[in-house]
């Protein structure tokens, strides 16, 4: 949507970037570019999304389906919170798989919780429609919405890479695939 | 004026004889007009040896214990002292020597432990008054509060078994509410004596409470026993010092069969060597409200302080803005503020305000002419223009009441400046002003959603009405229901509150300022009577 006619980048940061504070994991389980996305809001909030350089988001991928159901007897869409203290929600480690997205090429990847914490939702959105994953992944196309415990809200990143990390593990990739090449 | 008749002679001798003072024996004679009560100590312990003087013979040889030789010898001080096993010097509980040295001729009490005697005197009330005085407090009127020691309702249940069965004798019979509350003639007393002293009238609705706390170091232990035999009555309680509070005694002797209080407890009770200590004198005005609206200006100030993890998030707020002021105008101990709804840190409140009310613990200060709140007005309004506060006034904690009703039900106006990404003309965004009563569903938005439950809520948006401004920026007037986010309707929230103005125009959406109006005509009115 950046390179459409006419668009400008308001006068403030994007909600995002107000808000929340990008982190992310490279190649999540030892998968080679899969790559995620956390937003973590300033309330501990965590938004579980794609990162730009995920296969998923490259030109050329339609994806098929997504499923959050992740074993036989354990789908995340039976997620149930109630109350201000959000009881009931399933909990996540940092390896906890989230959900599935199968692509057309019959690729399959597998979208992990990446933060501790406990399940409040997932985006039942992209469900109907995969295409919103690629289209917006930071903001409606997001996978899930974690809470980490209070008392974890300021250890959840520390296995995380900033945003200058990221680019710099991503630059890194081009340079090897260029010199390859 | 004597107010004892014959068939009371032979309590009040015994009451006399085992060391109680004239004004207890009134109490359990129930003598229940005032005026005896407040007779001078010395007068009445006279007339009361006189009254009993007539038939002291026939009643020494009627009864049988040893307190008969001690009467007899009443007025030998001597013999007072070894009636009363005080062979020392009274200790002064006020601190106060002259009334110490004033009354150390007069036996403590058995029942009261001093608060008919000494506690009594115009000596005693004015040093209270001095206390008042120096508090600095502004009153019209004042109500009294004492707090006795719990013991003496362990001597009072044991001076009311004592006459009950003396008048058992006489085939006559006295209920525990047939005595004069010690609280009760202490107030007879007392209250005269204050309006004298104060000039003001002593009422029981007053909002300045004078409060006096009296102690009995050396009884403490008297109502240690009812523990072993109504366990249940003394459970401990988190904010309590002692488990042995009035409440639990009085339960306690409420339960407790007489001849197990009379084989724990002695009947009459045993003479004390000194009054009460005065504990506390405290004075403390009720609060006071102080109502109003405020207008906010400034996208940089939260309406409350903005505290996280002890750290100050902004150095000030729309409360401490105002309430700091009446604080220091009122001599108030602390606020509480509460209004009438609150906005976000970066929202503006416009149009004629929101009603808030503050109101203040403790004030020093309490009386104000409307021309001094029109200056307390002027003097916030001078001190920031961050915020605006009109029609200031001191009202009641009812009204208090119908600030915070129908919240809910309201109707809100916004003013939204949008961001679109895409350029836009003025005809991509006419067609908001032509949707009526819109349904939304908005899940708990992310930003409150650490603090709040997860939930869907459904709200309407009345109307829209839009201004364009240029090819990527919109004003958006809404009327919405009360409790709709605003910030969330336009930028949608990561889809989680649909529709939203990013998915009716199909553009992203941002919010860049936004203000709320809020007029209240009808809250102003129930807010100015």
């Amino acid at each position: 949507m950046a390179t459409e006619p006419g668009v400008s980048a308001p006068s403030i940061p994007s909600l995002v970037d107000r808000y929340f504070t990008r982190w992310y994991k490279a190649d999540v389980k030892g998968k080679p570019c899969e790559d995620h996305c956390i937003l973590q809001h300033s309330n501990r909030i965590c938004v579980i999304t794609l990162a730009g350089s995920h296969p998923v988001l490259q030109s050329g991928k339609t994806i098929k389906s997504i499923s959050y159901q992740i074993s036989t007897n354990c789908s995340r869409l039976q997620n149930k919170v109630s109350g201000k203290f959000k009881r009931g929600a399933q909990f996540l480690t940092e390896l906890a798989p989230l959900c599935k997205i199968y692509c057309s090429d019959g690729e399959e990847y597998t979208i992990s919780s990446c933060v501790r914490g406990r399940l409040m939702e997932v985006n039942e959105n992209i469900l109907h429609k995969p295409s919103i994953l690629q289209e917006k992944p930071s903001t409606e196309g997001y996978i899930a919405v974690v809470l980490p415990k209070f008392e974890e809200s300021k250890n959840i990143t520390e296995g995380l890479l900033t945003q200058e990390q990221y680019e710099e593990v991503v630059g890194k990739r081009i340079n090897v695939t260029t010199a390859t090449l | 004026m004597f107010p004892l008749i014959a068939e009371n002679k032979r309590v009040a001798w015994l009451l006399l004889s085992t060391g109680t003072c004239p004004r207890c024996i009134f109490r359990f004679c129930a003598v229940d007009f005032h005026a005896p009560y407040k007779l001078p100590y010395k007068e009445l312990l006279d007339e009361l040896q006189k009254f009993l003087e007539t038939e002291k013979d026939t009643l020494i040889m009627e009864v049988p214990n040893p307190p008969l030789k001690k009467i007899r010898l009443e007025e030998s001080e001597d013999a007072i002292d070894n009636l009363n096993q005080n062979g020392e010097g009274r200790i002064s509980v006020t601190g106060d020597g002259s009334i110490a040295s004033k009354n150390s001729n007069i036996n403590v009490c058995n029942v009261c432990l001093g608060i008919l005697q000494e506690f009594c005197e115009k000596e005693f009330i004015k040093k209270v008054c001095r206390k008042v005085e120096a508090s600095g407090f502004e009153f019209t009127n004042l109500v009294f509060s004492v707090s006795f020691p719990p013991q003496l309702s362990v001597r009072e249940h044991a001076a009311w078994l004592l006459v009950k069965q003396e008048m058992g004798k006489q085939s006559r019979s006295l209920g525990r509410n047939d005595i004069v509350q010690l609280k009760e003639a202490y107030k007879w007393i007392t209250h005269p004596l204050f309006s004298e002293e104060l000039g003001v009238p002593v009422d029981g609705k007053s909002l300045f409470e004078v409060s006096v706390v009296f102690a009995h170091p050396a009884t403490v232990e008297d109502c240690h026993f009812l523990r072993a035999i109504c366990p249940d009555c003394f459970k401990p309680a988190k904010n309590k010092q002692s488990v042995f509070t009035r409440m639990a005694v009085m339960k306690a002797l409420n339960k407790i069969k007489e001849e197990d209080f009379r084989k724990q407890f002695p009947c009459p009770p045993n003479s004390p060597k000194a009054v009460c200590t005065v504990l506390d004198i405290e004075c403390a005005h009720g609060a006071v409200f102080v109502a109003g609206r405020y207008n906010k200006y400034s996208r940089n100030l939260p309406q409350t302080p903005w505290i996280i993890d002890g750290e100050r998030k902004l150095e000030s707020s729309v409360e401490e803005l105002i309430s700091d002021h009446l604080l220091t105008v009122f001599k108030a101990e602390s606020f509480n503020f509460s209004s009438s709804g609150r906005e976000d840190v970066d929202v503006r409140t416009l149009g004629n305000g929101r009603p808030f009310a503050v109101e203040l613990v403790n004030p020093h200060r309490v009386h104000f002419t409307s021309q001094d709140i029109k200056e307390l007005q002027q003097k916030i309004n001078n001190s920031s223009d961050k915020i605006q506060v009109r029609d200031l006034q001191l009202v009641t904690r009812e009204a208090i009441g119908h600030m915070k009703e129908g919240e809910e039900e309201k109707t809100k106006t916004y003013s939204a400046l949008i961001w679109t990404n895409k350029a836009i003309g003025k005809e991509d965004i006419e067609f908001l002003d032509d949707i009526k009563d819109l349904k939304i569903d908005q899940k708990t938005p992310l930003r409150v959603l650490h603090r709040r439950p997860l939930a869907v809520r459904t709200r309407i948006v009345h109307t829209m009405e839009t201004r364009y401004v240029d090819e990527h920026h919109f004003r958006l007037h809404l009327k919405t229901q009360a409790g709709t986010y605003i910030k969330e309707f336009v930028h949608g929230d990561f889809g989680r509150t649909k529709p939203n103005i990013g998915s009716l125009m199909n553009v992203a959406a941002d919010i860049l300022e936004l203000d709320v109006e809020v007029n209240s005509f009808t809250e102003g009115r129930s807010l100015a009577h």
